[in-house]
Order: C-alpha cells, then structure tokens, then sequence
C-alpha cells in the first residue's frame, strides 16, 4: 500500500541527505519524494510515497519524527487533498500525427510548450493515473523523452500541515 | 556589555567550559592544531591516546561510569575514521558522546584535499545528530545544541566537523542560554492515562515480570524500579545494559534473559502473562525467536524513544517518557494489597533453585571462577568488559549491586573497547577500582592504550581470561561447525606479563586456582596500570545458551 507523507523540515543544506540516507538504511521504499521552500523561508516540505504496509509507515513516521531536522511528518493519505505531479513528456511526431497529439493534449488540458519539426515537448499536471494514462496513450507515437516531478500534495479546506513555531 | 573577541578555536574551548567538560580524549593532528594550541594552556584535562578509536570509547566509558557527557577530539580524514567504531558503539548503545574533529578549510572541502573525509556523512546513520560548521560564529550555538542533543531524551553521539579556517576565524563569543529546535522536543512526562492503565493491568496480572535495560540507568530510576518490584512482588529480569539496574542478589532478580541469560529468566518471560518492560527494546539476543517470544503475555513497554515501542514486538500498552519518571507516576497507583503473585514466586524460586548459573568445581582453573573471585576482593568495582565470552561470564558471575558499575558494549559487540572505556570510567571515577574484564583477542585490540594509561597515570586492572581462542566464536565453531576451528585459535600468543612491563605497567600472572586471590590483591594494592594475565581452561563454554534462532526457553546447558 501507498502512503502519502507530507514532511516539514528545516531549510538548510544535508537534510535531504539525512531523509534520503534514513530511509536507505532503514530498508523503506520511496516511491518519490518532492522538496521544495514554503511559506516560510526557514522551512522545506517534502511530499514523500512510500509504500509499505501499516506497520511500516509506522516506523517510517516515526525514525523521521527522531531526525533533529524533521519538524512535522503528517500521513495525509486518507485526507481529502489534492494530489498533484507535473510531468514533461517529449513525443516524435510527422505531419501525419501531429494533430492526433495535439488532439489528446487537448483532452487531457495538458499544454505544449515546445514544438519543433519532428517532437512536440508537452506539459501536463495531474495526479498520478491521469499522467499514466497520457502517457499509456502517446507511447504509440513514440516518446523519446520523460520526466516527472513526484508528487506534492495539499489538504483541501482548512486543515494545514504546520510547524508549531507560530 | 561587549562580547568577546575571540578565533574559533578559543569559542570552543570556552564552550566547553560552559558544558562543564573538562576531559578530553583526543589526538592531534594538521587539521586541529589551532585547537589544540588552545588546549596548551585551557583549564581541560586532555588524555592523549594512542589511536583515536580509544578516545571515543574512552570518551564512551566516562560516559557511563559518570552519567556526564564524554568528549572526544581527532583531526579530520584518518582521524576522524579512526572515531567511526567508537561513535557507532555509543550510538548503539545510547550514549552521550561529543565527538571533535578537525576539517580540512572550507575552501578545499570536497577537493579530495590531503587528509580530507566527509565524516558528517560517514557518521551520518551513527549519530544522533552532527554538524559541520560553516560559519565560524555559529561555533558556540552548535556546541549548545550538540550537548542538549547528545544528553537529553534517548542520549547519543553527536559529531562537531569543525574546518581548521574557522578555528582561526575571529568571532563574537556570547553562548546561547537556551536551545531552540523545532524539530527535537523529547517527551518526559508519560501519559498519565496510560500509566494507569498499565497499573490496573499489573493489578490484575498472576505472572508479571518486569524486563529492565539500560533505559533504567540512564534516568536514574534504580530506586523506583526497586520500588515497583517489591511492592508488587514481581520478578526482575535484566538485559546485559540493565546489569546493575537491580541488585543481582536481590531476592525478586532472576538475572539475565537471552541468549546466555538464566534458565529463570527466561522461562519466567516465557510463561509470563505480562511483561513490563522498561527501557529495553526488545533486542534479537533477547528475544530469541520473536514468534514464540513471551507468547501468553500482554506487553507493556515504557521507553523515551517512541520508535523502539512496537518495533520488534506487538505493544499492548506503549507508554513514551523517562523512567523515572514514569515509574513515579505508576507507584502512586500501585495498590500492593490486590498483588496476587504468590505462587508465582513460588514456582520462580523453584526454577531459581533448580537451575543456578554453575560451572565445573574442580582443580582446573576456570574463568567463571576468576570473575567470582573479583567480585569478591572487589565488590564495588566497576567491571567494564571487552566482547565475547568474557563479557558474559563478566556478566553472568560478578554480583552487580549499583547502576553505572557495568560498562560493555552491548548493541554493536564492539571487541576492544573494554580497556580505553575503563581508561574513561577510572578518569571519571578516580575513587572507584576498575576492572577490564577481558579476552586475550579483544585485548589486543586496543593494547596500545597501555601506554596512555602509564603515561597518564589511570590506575586500571585488566583482566585478561586467557585462552588463546577467540572464544565465543571457538564455542560456536564447536557447537554449530563440527569444531572445525577456523581461524580462531591464538595459542602463540603473547606474553602479556612482559607486554605490561614493557609499558612500565606491572604485569602478573595466575596459572593456578590458588594464585588467583593473590595477583587481584596485588594488583588493587599496587594502584598502577595492572595486567593480569589469568591463563584459564582454554574450551570452557558459556552456559547455559540459546541457539540462535530458537525459542528463549529452548536452552541448552553446555560442557
């Protein structure tokens, strides 16, 4: 089972080293891990998958609660929330397909953003089955080229993962 | 008022006067020179080792033998590897080390530079915490965290990479009063609703056996745990880093569980309808196979650290806090009128009759018959012991009756750290006899340090049960291997007496039961560094024993 973490921690250099580092050692899978600076300058979040059944997570949860740089470690996965991955997606295309590419970047509210004679680079967000199924659907065309971000997710409405700090 | 001004290397030394520490164990080297130039003339007594792997575990031994925090200090590179083994035993086992080295300058890291390694990510899953300063200024924050770190909640090793351009770097000095982490706030107090739980469970069990480690000891809650077994009339057994958490002699001590524990003990936490368990966390050389582990008992575990409560065993009430003060709280609703453990003691006095710790009396001299003789002549030493057979005889034989006067490596098995941790635990406990219990393998390991303990004048015994084996492996190459002894035997081994003497340490030797009272004497009364080199039974096992993987109650008494 996938579980989705959303972690606090300090904004300082060799953090991610000692999550990364802690769950290599500890034997936990990432399924994929997501870090960026929040509203506040001082501290990170990081959305982590993990997979691993409840006993797992549990120690998962906790053996990060222990490292001094993790703040606040919150399993939103059974929250209301929003789940969000954006992928880069560079797909060979001729005359003869391009406009059947175009047609499901359309369908999919995905974007292009870079057209060249024989590859269109396209964008899309979404969560994680809606980036498999694009994908599924324009390996026919060929794709040369894949990238994505992991996933970050945000409880929807009020409820907030926060530090205690304010 | 104006702040001092000061280089790096300066802000250190007066952090650790702040921290009250004034031992270090260390080494110098091209990469702390400036701190050691400031350590020429620093109100610091420093002990210099003979290789850095000695400072830590000297650092470890104080440690526990003081309940301080022990220091340390390497250069960088091959130092501050030297520290790795060291570092990682404290870890292991939970206890407060700070760990120096020097770095190469800020400028050359990660150029490969001479005598360069990246020892904050080396150290990184065997420290609590560590840091490389960055900022010279930062020195004296990072000192204040590093020993509210290394102290508090479950203690442990934490690492100071400081790089040699900041301990020259000018500096404002003002030490921080308090610490501000966000993401480090133990929890001490216990749920109050959960300790009460706990005792309405005690009050209603038949078979309960409190199982007590190392967690006891460093809250300092040997009296409360006294306290509790006899109030609810309860066996008491002890991990090896709970020896000296209860009295061995104590009429409710079953001794040690596991793998060489007694038949008591574990059978005890086999039938046992509920196991209180504090500061233990539930260790595969105690639980033996975790499946047929204590299978009638209800569990409940008291430790500091939540991650240990319910990691290795299903935890039927988890209560996270301090000992102390946990043990407290539970006394108050203790209501020694509804204990009804009688016929559990009963048949727990049986099995104590039945199957007592023993060994072969007869002429031959026998190391199980060492360790009581030391705890006779010396039953107020602290006994630190090296790794093997050694320490579980050491463990087995010696009456404990105090905290802190058992030192081994327990979680990481570390083969020679007996005799720089008794170097640490007699200069922290000058008053005290210390006694390394030892193995002629493990020894050897770190028996340079003879020279430092001459040099500096700590007054240490060592114990050597010499069987030109490494025994506890040799025991299991006879038991598991069809005695092929591959590689185990050190039979020409070396002459110990006169390894001591040249030192400048005294040397003696027992080869005989009747010598063995007359060379601990002389050792105690020599008051020097002291080898005594006790030529034992060399294929003597230790008993009983649970094989590995077996059941703590499938117990086999060996020859």
């Amino acid at each position: 089972m996938k579980h989705t973490l959303a972690v606090l921690v300090e904004n300082r250099s060799g953090v991610l080293t000692r999550v990364a580092g802690l769950f290599s050692r500890r034997g936990f899978n990432i399924e994929s891990l997501a870090v960026g600076v929040t509203e506040d300058p001082d501290t990170s979040r990081m959305t982590i998958v993990v997979s691993g059944d409840d006993h797992v997570l549990e120690q998962v949860m906790k053996q990060l609660n222990k490292l001094i740089d993790v703040i606040r470690v919150s399993d939103i996965s059974n929250d209301e929330a929003v789940h969000r991955e954006l992928a880069l997606i560079k797909v060979g295309v001729d005359s003869s397909t391009r406009a059947e590419v175009m047609q499901i970047v359309d369908v999919f509210r995905a974007k292009i953003v870079d057209v060249g004679a024989r590859s269109l680079v396209i964008e899309v967000t979404g969560d994680e089955s809606k980036i498999n199924a694009i994908e599924q659907l324009l390996r026919q065309f060929g794709i040369k080229e894949m990238v994505r971000t992991g996933k970050i997710a945000m409880n929807r409405g009020a409820k907030i993962v926060q530090s205690e700090k304010k | 008022m104006t702040k001092a001004k000061m280089p790096g290397a300066r802000a250190v030394i007066e952090s650790l006067y702040k921290e009250d520490a004034r031992v270090i164990f260390g080494y110098p080297g091209g990469q702390v020179l400036p701190l050691y130039d400031e350590l020429y003339d620093a109100d610091i007594r420093h002990i210099l080792v003979r290789h850095e792997q000695a400072a830590a575990h000297a650092a470890d031994g104080y440690a526990r033998a003081t309940g301080k925090v022990g220091v340390c200090l390497a250069t960088s590179g091959p130092g501050a590897t030297n520290l790795v083994t060291g570092i990682a035993t404290a870890y292991m086992d939970s206890i407060p080390i700070i760990a120096i080295t020097g770095q190469v300058p800020r400028s050359m890291i990660g150029n490969d530079a001479f005598q360069e390694a990246n020892i904050t990510g080396i150290t990184l899953p065997i420290t609590k915490h560590n840091y490389l300063v960055q900022d010279a200024k930062d020195i004296p924050k990072i000192f204040k965290e590093a020993f509210y770190i290394a102290r508090t909640g479950r203690p442990g090793p934490v690492l100071i990479d400081i790089p040699k351009d900041t301990q020259v770097e000018t500096i404002e000095f003002e030490y921080p009063e308090e610490v501000k982490l966000r993401g480090y706030k133990p929890t001490y107090a216990g749920n109050e609703q959960q300790v009460k739980k706990a005792a309405s469970f005690i009050l209603k069990a038949e078979k309960p056996i409190l199982y007590v480690g190392g967690g006891i000891i460093f809250s300092d809650a040997t009296e409360e745990l006294r306290q509790l077994a006899e109030s609810i009339m309860a066996p008491v057994t002890t991990t090896l880093m709970g020896m000296g958490a209860f009295p061995s002699a104590h009429p409710l001590s079953v001794g040690m569980l596991g793998m060489h524990g007694t038949r008591s003990a574990n059978y005890a936490i086999q039938e046992s309808d509920l196991i209180i368990a504090i500061g233990v966390r539930f260790d595969d050389r105690v639980t033996g196979k975790i499946s047929a582990f204590a299978p009638n008992a209800k569990v409940i575990h008291i430790d500091i650290d939540p991650a240990e409560i319910g990691k290795n065993v299903r935890v039927d009430i988890p209560i996270v806090g301090d000992a102390k003060n946990i043990l407290k709280t539970l006394l108050k609703y203790i209501k020694q009128e509804q204990v009804k453990t009688e016929a559990w003691n009963k048949k727990i006095a049986a099995w104590k009759k039945e199957y007592p710790l023993s060994y072969k009396k007869d002429n031959l001299l026998r190391p199980q018959f060492v360790v009581e003789q030391i705890s006779e002549i010396c039953p107020d030493a602290i006994i630190v012991t090296e790794v093997g057979q050694n320490q579980m005889w050491a463990a087995q034989f010696f009456n404990y009756k105090n905290p802190r006067t058992f030192i081994s490596s327990g979680g990481l098995g570390t083969m020679g750290y007996g005799f720089p941790a008794a170097m640490g635990a007699k200069v922290g406990k000058p008053e005290s006899t210390v006694i390394d219990i030892a193995g002629d393998g493990s020894f050897q390991m770190n028996s340079q340090e003879l020279a430092t303990v001459v040099q500096n004048d700590i007054p240490v015994i060592v114990a050597i049960l010499n069987n030109g084996f490494l025994g506890m492996v040799r025991q299991w190459q006879e038991l598991f291997f069809n005695r092929r002894y591959s590689q185990t035997c050190l039979s020409e081994s070396v002459d110990f007496v006169k390894l001591a003497e040249a030192y400048g340490a005294l040397g003696l030797r027992a080869t005989r039961k009747s010598d063995v009272k007359d060379v601990i004497k002389e050792a105690v009364k020599s008051e020097r560094p002291t080898i005594l080199d006790f030529v034992v039974e060399r294929e003597e096992n230790v008993s009983p024993m649970v094989p590995a993987g077996a059941a703590i109650n499938e117990i086999l008494d060996l020859e």
